[in-house]
């Protein structure tokens, strides 16, 4: 297990190195280099543009010197915590994201128990009273929940909490709480908050996970070996949790990865809808004020996390899964 | 001599059908096996509709899409009426007169029941020219004189349904578009690398699992930001189409790697190999078209997420711009709680999003029973 874990780790390095030759691509993206922009924005303001603060920035970020010089500052500069300057926020770009990033990770987790419990009482629902009025309703709002984009469930379901109870839902937390130190009862307020986001980030990765469920529980439920069990007496409930079950999980375990990214992604515009204090209203505005070391950071940091989402998916399913653990190993 | 035949005659009917999936080709087998998926085939018609909606939205919208007339912002959907007009199921609609709410000083239209404007079929409107050749006078319903809003009005009192119309053009093709260029980069890159195998095939399984571990919102996000403001309309749409599918090629990649992978041990392969077919041959001739209509299938259902990509960039702002008329553009109008509270038509877009998602997933779901040769 352990080697296993080990070669995981050795294979996640190249694709971080990618991540970050891709983040860095980002953040050159737009026409003229970073301090082009900084001036023009200082310029348009009217501000006086210091010269000995330019001058530091040149020298700090090496824009005078070749693309590969700038990137390796960039990188090198990540692993003392160093991200790179926001013109505009005048801060680095460091103190701006963690906060937000931990709120995106906080709300992308509670999304996936959520997605997790639902799918899994759902699919059960579903595959064991096949064709029925249950089974076909989790089925219709499934699909429902696959093809309303979710910025729009997001607006329906603020203008529904608006006309038929007159609240107004969005925020994670309620104004007086929003600078607030972490306390306790910061927290309860966050959990009136989350669930609206929570619903409608999760609807759509839930109505997937109940189908692939339903559908594997369904094959598994057709094999021989319940037939014997039934044949041997065994109770219907015992026969369905002790093996179709754990087989049908799987899916549960080997797509964290991927629906941690789904999740992530799906997070930056509902978050922008419903005003919530994440990644995404503040990438979308770095983004359009060319902020770019702001962007290119969270860009990285974003697929940073998804990289050790799917690494900590394949250690469960390894844990799951001795097949694949034996495979890992063997290789 | 006649009751012998009348007696065989059923069976002679079975062995009928029976040769008839004996011979049919597989994309016939496919069709018959495709028609049995009912929703499906709904699914199927309903995209043709919109399709069809989207190819002469000239013709069927109503007004121009960007006509506008501030006097009629925000105007609620007019109902067409059948009974109690001009006369025995002569459509019509009532017109609206503007009051002014004393007390929020909110614009408020009230129904007029005196004014009564007949809707015309193949009416006289504004001239538009079909497909930018020629000049035409008719659509499809207007009326003399009034107005026509089937789906309300936005903020400029531009029609929302002519609107939406257009926009159909736009979301629809962006959606093939941008699909048919991931199929191709995927098919030539998933082959290669399932094909050619070694070092190549390690690239790009690493390239695919770097671009499937960023999020693709900001991904798309971060590309889409970075296009000049400048550029000319149709050049932003042709880029959103590249950037969408620059991200979208990697599943398909994937599928069409698995296929060439397992293709490859086949018996038919080899026996192809052994004949001496040269390797050109042996992809184009015996392997694509064993796995042709999973990629159909997959390819069918990875529309919805372009359409819903588009949608959602355009709905940021950063995605197709103002004169282009989409989905997307047209929901950047519903951006706020309050503009959905008092003008909810403004989601109507979005509907058509989802009926457009829906049938292609369902669309997609049969084609893959469909393309499974082991399916019942």
């Amino acid at each position: 297990m352990l080697k296993f874990i080990v070669k995981r780790v050795l294979m996640m390095l190249p694709t971080l190195f990618l991540i970050s030759i891709l983040a860095f691509v980002i953040i050159q993206l737009p026409p003229g280099d970073y301090l082009t922009t900084y001036i023009m924005q200082l310029e348009s303001t009217g501000a006086l543009v210091d010269q000995a603060k330019i001058e530091e920035l040149t020298l700090r970020y090496g824009l005078d010197k070749p693309m590969y010089v700038q990137y390796l500052s960039w990188v090198g500069g990540i692993f003392h915590g160093d991200f790179g300057y926001s013109f505009e926020w005048s801060r680095p770009v460091g103190d701006l994201i963690w906060n937000r990033l931990g709120l995106t990770l906080v709300v992308s987790l509670v999304t996936l128990l959520f997605t997790w419990v639902v799918s899994f009482l759902a699919g059960i629902y579903s595959a064991t009273h096949q064709y029925t009025l249950g089974d076909y309703l989790i089925s219709t709002l499934g699909f429902i929940g696959l093809a309303v984009p979710n910025f729009m469930l997001a607006l329906i379901l603020m203008w529904f909490a608006y006309s038929a109870f007159g609240l107004s839902i969005g925020g994670l937390f309620s104004p007086e709480y929003g600078q607030a130190p972490f306390s306790l009862a910061k927290l309860i307020d966050l959990g009136r908050h989350i669930w609206i986001p929570v619903i409608v980030l999760g609807l759509s990765g839930t109505a997937g996970l109940i189908r692939t469920l339903r559908a594997n529980l369904l094959d598994e439920l057709d094999k021989p070996y319940v037939t014997t069990g039934r044949a041997k007496g065994l109770t219907e409930k015992r026969i369905l949790y002790k093996y179709p079950l754990r087989v049908a999980m799987i899916p549960f375990v080997s797509t964290v990865g991927w629906s941690l990214a789904g999740l992530v992604s799906g997070e930056t515009i509902v978050a922008v809808v419903l005003n919530l204090a994440t990644t995404g209203p503040l990438l979308l505005r770095a983004l359009q004020n060319q902020d770019m070391y702001l962007a290119g950071s969270f860009i990285m940091m974003l697929s940073v996390l998804t990289v050790i989402g799917t690494l900590v998916s394949d250690i469960l399913l390894a844990w799951v899964d001795p097949r694949i653990r034996a495979e890992g190993a063997g290789t | 001599m006649s009751d012998p035949v009348k007696e065989f005659e059923p069976v002679e009917g079975e062995e009928v059908v029976e040769s008839r999936i004996y011979v049919a080709s597989q994309w016939k087998l496919m069709w018959w096996r495709f028609t049995k998926h009912k929703m499906a085939v709904a699914s199927g018609i309903v995209l043709l509709l919109l399709f069809l909606l989207a190819i002469f939205c000239e013709f069927f919208s109503v007004y121009d899409p960007n006509t506008y007339d501030s006097k009629y912002s925000y105007m609620p959907p007019q109902r067409i009426r059948f009974f109690g007009g001009p006369g025995p199921f002569r459509p019509y609609v009532y017109g609206f007169t503007l009051k002014l709410d004393p007390e929020t000083l909110r614009k408020r239209y009230v129904i007029d029941t005196a004014k009564v404007y007949p809707v015309r079929i193949l009416a006289r409107g504004e001239a538009y020219k079909l497909w930018g050749l020629w000049t035409v006078h008719r659509r499809l319903i207007g009326v003399g004189e009034g107005h026509l809003f089937l789906l309300g009005t936005d903020r400029l009192g531009r029609d929302l349904f002519s609107r939406i119309l257009y926009g159909a053009r736009i979301s629809m093709s962006i959606g093939l578009i941008g699909v048919f260029l991931s199929m191709v980069l995927g098919v030539v890159i998933g082959g290669l690398s399932g094909y050619v195998g070694g070092i190549l095939d390690r690239v790009v399984q690493r390239v695919i699992e770097v671009l499937r571990c960023v999020p693709t919102i900001p991904l798309w996000m971060a590309l889409s930001a970075a296009l000049p403001a400048h550029w000319p309309p149709l050049r932003v749409y042709f880029a959103i189409t590249l950037i969408l599918s620059f991200v979208s090629w990697t599943g398909l990649a994937r599928v069409v790697r698995s296929k060439f992978l397992s293709l490859r041990e086949e018996d038919f392969v080899l026996a192809a190999r052994l004949i001496g077919a040269g390797k050109m041959r042996i992809v184009l001739r015996h392997m694509v078209p064993s796995f042709l209509s999973y990629i159909i299938a997959s390819v069918t259902l990875s529309i919805p997420h372009m359409i819903l990509g588009e949608t959602s960039l355009s709905f940021l702002g950063i995605g197709l711009r103002a004169p282009i008329v989409s989905w997307g553009v047209l929901l950047q109008e519903a951006q706020n709680v309050r503009t959905v509270t008092v003008t909810p038509w403004l989601l109507i877009p979005g509907l058509f999003v989802i009926v457009t998602v829906l049938a292609y997933n369902f669309l997609g779901d049969g084609l893959r029973d469909a393309a499974d040769p082991y399916g019942q």
